[in-house]
């Protein structure tokens, strides 16, 4: 059934595109081994430098609650080949088999200057479930996880000025912007791609292991809808019936994380997913960051391991002169707050992928901690 | 005593940045700012058993360097000769971070991180040799935390290397096992050389001086893995004066500029064979997290703070204790010792286990013995908020078995 949907789907594609004069849909591949030197040799996507299109079968999809990468906008993307698919876990990423390539695209709107990007939360204008309209729109980076015999393996790609090709760098870049926010506040800082080594800084939940994986597609992340060209479905509804999930058992049966944005929901469970998905492929008790004895997984109880008038083991500058990672009650004496909000390189947390604060999860766990009831007794 | 150590130590701080203002860290005019992305490449395309050669020169980064692979020596030319310098650095918390086994660093200089200088995270059979990590503005509390940090390791062998300026610790192995630190030199830092939630320690021959504190022996809450079992001997631990610029909340924050060998909540120490002289507050401080800022609260159920079977002999001390940090301390040694004497040598904040008590006595093998000639102990009666302290040396003499010598076939 897939490839007949891939051809309908193929078809729909090329008439819509013939219109705005973006590329035909890119015909993707897994490559097995090796680093490819561009993106477009995975043909996961295509651009012209006015439009990026996906390739044939390229399922775009987002996340509940997203981890916080300087105010970027992300196109996610899935694709495996044909004949295999991905088996559903509850409780961890999908089970993906040999084949599959996800992709990252971070982009931002542009502002008026040639490094001024735009801080905004909407889609960036120019956005399409197939693809981006790329007239008011920067690519960054586009960063490729492939499933290959061995395991996964971490590329990133840098986005070319004209924006028709991404070409792999390995050794990461750093690239100086000026972020311009709503009240037209700009702020400069330095996005940085990360090496092919740091992506394991991440993606290496388990630093006994030390095996890449995926951290988003996980059912509890992605377990929302998503506004599909053929219309409005659940994101693991649609993968099912794309052909690419084996064995999920419903919506209904599936755990989800919450928006950390949804007013609707609790807020514990908001500052809780925001955690989650923000600082626990490190903070979990495996991960490279349980020498910290911080744990933030979104299942961690309560408790010192939490942060819960934890004194820190290792923060140096990062405690900002405050006693515990959180002091119930109190959120401007509590670390981990801090470590969000202080943009120094050597203090900051996540210690990859972020140089400016992001406001609004601030917000929310300064909320959060204000709403504890206070008390770190002796 | 906790309360008035933090005072002291934000008085320090404040003290040590306004005396440090004219340092400057290393001019870069001539760094090569070309070799970083070379460099990078090299470490993701490593393969086990690669020597990567560092050559001679100023190397300039602005982002952290990672090494994922097993089984990688890292060479430079000497540690004056190979310098990676960090002070461009706009992205990574460590200078080097490596998270893989069978890994040897030497003869290279790591300078001037963000954050931490070389960070070994989860592996075995380390060797880090010849290795400078420093800040070259001096001591200022925005330096990096940690210069050489190897944490959740085994077989871990720090040699002939030099730490100079951490605002925590120069030299720290935290949450490892089977650990040799020798023949290194550790100045200027907050703590000199710390070793932390580590299962069996070999400290030795190594020169600790103008830190804040010279070597800790600590045990911290929270974490995997207690530590026990550490013999510090050999070393020469003097001067460890300069003023807390520690960031406040650190485990170390809390300690008094002067402090000479600190154990802190560790079991199994021995301590001798030592020249430790001229540490103004105290030669030798053995205390409990609950003079450090226990909170039963924010401590896991299982966590011991007590330090037991500390046992100090043969060590040769000289001067030291004779103008304590902070009023509280200095109050602690006119009381015990008088204006014109000083601090007994060992210094204990007097907190012990008393549910381990046998008939009100304490089993000897969780003692804390002084075995060290004329030398005094003083316990500052902690437990009962300070009001009694006393000189207590007979209540303390008695030896304890020797510990094990760590077997470590890279330091053979």
């Amino acid at each position: 059934m897939r490839s007949v949907l891939k051809l309908i789907a193929a078809l729909a594609l090329s008439s819509a595109l013939a219109a705005c004069g973006g590329p035909a849909p890119s015909s993707p591949h897994f490559i097995a081994e090796g680093n490819p030197p561009l993106l477009s040799d995975w043909g996961m996507m295509a651009s012209n430098g006015r439009s990026l299109t996906l390739g044939t079968g390229v399922e775009p999809y987002d996340l509940v609650t997203p981890l916080f990468s300087d105010y970027a906008h992300k196109q996610r993307t899935i694709w495996m080949p044909d004949g295999v698919s991905a088996d559903y876990r509850e409780d961890e990423v999908l089970d993906f088999p040999v084949g599959t390539v996800i992709t990252k695209t971070f982009y931002y709107p542009r502002g008026s200057g040639e490094t001024e990007v735009m801080r905004s939360f909407e889609h960036a204008p120019g956005w399409r479930a197939d693809g981006l309209d790329l007239a008011a729109i920067r690519l960054v980076e586009t960063r490729i996880l492939v499933r290959r015999e061995a395991g996964w393996a971490a590329l990133p790609y840098v986005w070319n000025p004209e924006q028709t090709e991404a070409h792999l760098a390995r050794a990461g870049d750093i690239q100086r912007l000026t972020l311009v926010g709503p009240d037209d506040a700009r702020e400069d800082f330095a996005y940085a791609v990360p090496t092919s080594n740091q992506c394991a800084g991440c993606h290496a939940i388990n630093n006994t292991t030390r095996e890449i994986q995926p951290i988003g597609p996980a059912p509890r992340h992605l377990n929302r809808d998503f506004d599909y060209a053929s219309g409005t479905e659940n994101q693991l509804a649609h993968l099912a019936a794309t052909g690419y999930l084996a064995s999920w058992p419903g919506a209904a049966g599936t755990p989800r994380a919450a928006d950390y944005l949804d007013p609707l929901a609790s807020l514990d469970d908001r500052a809780r997913s925001y955690l989650d998905i923000n600082c626990a492929h490190c903070h979990n008790a495996a991960g490279p960051a349980d020498t910290s004895g911080l744990h933030l997984r979104h299942d961690t109880p309560d408790g010192p391991n939490l942060g819960f008038c934890k004194p820190p083991i290792a923060a140096g500058g990062g405690t900002g002169d405050r006693p515990y990672a959180i002091t119930p009650g109190q959120p401007d004496q509590s670390i981990l707050l801090y470590r969000m909000e202080i943009n120094d390189p050597g203090s900051l947390m996540p210690e990859l992928g972020r140089a400016v604060s992001h406001d609004e999860g601030l917000a929310l766990l300064t909320e959060w901690i204000a709403a504890m009831e206070q008390g770190c007794a002796d | 005593m906790t309360n008035a150590l933090n005072t002291l130590a934000v008085l320090a701080v404040t003290a040590s940045l306004a005396a440090c203002g004219g340092t400057q860290e290393r001019d870069l005019a001539g760094a090569d700012r070309s070799y970083q992305n070379q460099l990078i490449e090299r470490l993701i395309d490593a393969q086990p058993g690669d020597v990567i050669e560092i050559p001679e020169g100023i190397f300039a980064f602005d982002r952290s360097l990672s090494l994922t692979v097993d089984g990688v020596t890292l060479r430079g030319q000497g540690p004056d000769r190979t310098i990676l310098t960090f002070q461009d650095q706009v992205q990574g918390a460590e200078g080097l971070l490596v998270t893989a086994s069978d890994f040897t660093i030497e003869n290279l200089a790591i300078e001037d991180t963000v954050g931490d200088g070389l960070k070994i995270n989860e592996g075995e059979n380390i060797i880090i040799r010849g290795v400078r990590v420093e800040w070259t503005a001096g001591p200022r509390t925005e330096n990096g935390a940690y210069g050489i940090y190897p944490v959740q390791t085994t077989n871990v062998l720090i040699e002939d290397s030099i730490a100079i300026g951490a605002s925590d610790a120069g030299i720290y192995v935290g949450q490892s096992r089977n650990v040799v630190i020798r023949r290194n030199r550790a100045e200027r830092n907050v703590a000199g050389i710390e070793v932390e939630n580590t299962i069996g320690a070999d400290v030795y021959d190594n020169v600790a001086t103008e830190n804040t504190g010279g070597i800790l022996v600590f045990n911290m809450p929270n974490l995997p893995q207690p530590g026990y079992q550490s013999r510090v001997y050999n070393n020469h631990v003097f001067a460890n004066n300069t003023g807390n610029f520690g960031h406040a909340g650190t485990p170390v924050a809390s300690i008094p500029a002067g402090s000479g060998i600190v154990v802190n909540s560790n079991d199994l120490v021995e301590i001798f064979d030592n020249d430790i002289s001229d540490n103004r507050t105290a030669n030798i401080i053995i205390s409990s997290l609950h003079s450090t800022g226990y909170s039963s609260y924010s401590v896991q159920d299982d966590f011991d703070p007590y330090p037991e079977g500390i046992y100090i002999h043969g060590n040769r001390f000289t001067g030291g204790g004779d103008n304590p940090d902070g009023l509280e301390l200095q109050g602690l040694k006119l009381l015990v010792a008088g204006p014109l004497g000083r601090m007994p040598d060992v210094l204990w904040d007097g907190y012990q286990d008393d549910g381990k008590l046998v008939d009100g006595v304490m089993p000897d093998n969780l003692r804390i013995c002084l075995d060290n000639g004329a030398s005094e102990l003083v316990n500052a009666d902690g437990p009962h908020d300070y009001a009694a302290p006393a000189i207590t040396t007979e209540l303390h003499r008695c030896t304890l078995p020797r510990l094990p010598v760590i077997e470590l076939a890279s330091a053979q």
